[in-house]
């Protein structure tokens, strides 16, 4: 996809130099954890990122290693805080948002979706700083997740339409919704 | 006025320990306990059965596909592991009263139903039509003594 979500993510960890010469036989080594489809746009993001922040890029420097991060606990849910910069059609903004998913992955995702459901961004245009788990429900900030975190959450499904199963296209009495 | 008595309907809810039956997707027609809530569209689930062919590993399920059921494994601690799971499971007899429900117990005669070969399904019809003839003899012989 050229310019729409990029569909799944994996989180890879890209360890970068500048080319080593006689001046500096021992560059010093960069390393970013980034968010891609792909190897190869996981390491495209890397050279992005790091000709913004250094005088460095893909002309003059080299991968070392390229790594995918796995997610230790992917059967826990948790809640994560992720912090973004992106590129409005009007000016850059930084963002904090809150997710509760199952792994980074996931909580990035979750992010490109909500920004292009919310604010129309695609994935170039944003910039992801930092993704933490919130261990401590009390530094919870957004209310759409507080409400999820109180002690015996229960709800009701009160409005349901049935399957798709032997369903016709008129029917002589109108679907029960709930139950 | 008269007395107006309102009942206050008790939903089934959506909780940490409610069995919830799968209704789309790999595990379909099995059922999972709800070890956590992710979101209000979302659930953990775990199924632990005793039997083999009816276990659901722990997965996020979306509610959409689920239904929930009247069953709950009551004091199952918010995201119990596996094994805790599996105890209070089989602690609370969740298959064999899950056996006795009228909707398992249905779902496993259309199966059967449904499996049967071109001979049972012969059967099936012969011996429907024995009872019935039964069930009309002793109607008619009760209408006659009506009459008399």
């Amino acid at each position: 996809m050229a310019d729409g979500f990029p569909g799944r993510l994996t989180e890879y960890q890209v360890i970068g130099r500048h080319l080593p010469n006689e001046a500096n036989p021992t560059p010093k080594l960069y390393r970013m954890r980034i968010f891609a489809p792909n190897t190869v746009v996981a390491k495209s993001r890397f050279w992005y990122f790091m000709a913004q922040l250094r005088k460095l890029k893909k002309a003059n420097g080299e991968i070392v290693s390229l790594n995918v991060i796995e997610e230790k606990r992917p059967l826990k849910v948790k809640n994560f805080g992720v912090w973004i910069r992106y590129d409005s059609r009007s000016g850059t903004h930084n963002m904090y948002k809150e997710f509760r998913e199952m792994s980074r992955t996931d909580a990035v995702e979750a992010l490109y979706q909500d920004m292009a459901a919310r604010h129309r961004s695609r994935f170039g245009s944003i910039h992801i700083l930092k993704v933490v788990e919130i261990e401590n429900n009390d530094s919870i900030r957004r209310p759409y997740i507080k409400q999820l975190l109180q002690k015996d959450l229960k709800f009701p499904l009160p409005h349901r339409a049935g399957g798709k199963v032997g369903k016709k296209v008129f029917a002589y009495s109108r679907p029960s919704t709930f139950a | 006025m008269a007395d107006i008595d309102v009942k206050v309907s008790s939903w089934k809810l959506v909780e940490v320990g409610r069995l919830v039956l799968i209704r789309s997707g790999p595990f379909e027609g099995k059922l999972a306990a709800i070890v956590e809530i992710v979101d209000h569209r979302r659930v953990l689930v775990d199924g632990p059965s005793t039997e083999e062919q009816k276990i659901v590993p722990r997965h996020v399920l979306p509610l959409a596909h689920a239904t929930l059921t009247h069953f709950t494994i009551p004091q199952l601690p918010r995201a119990a592991g596996t094994g805790p799971v599996k105890k209070l499971w089989a602690k609370n007899e969740i298959d064999g009263k899950w056996a006795k429900s009228s909707f398992a117990q249905r779902s496993e005669r259309s199966d059967r139903r449904k499996n049967l070969s071109d001979f049972e399904r012969f059967k099936v019809l012969r011996l429907r039509k024995q009872a019935r003839y039964e069930v009309q003899k002793s109607h008619a012989k009760a209408r006659a003594a009506n009459k008399s």
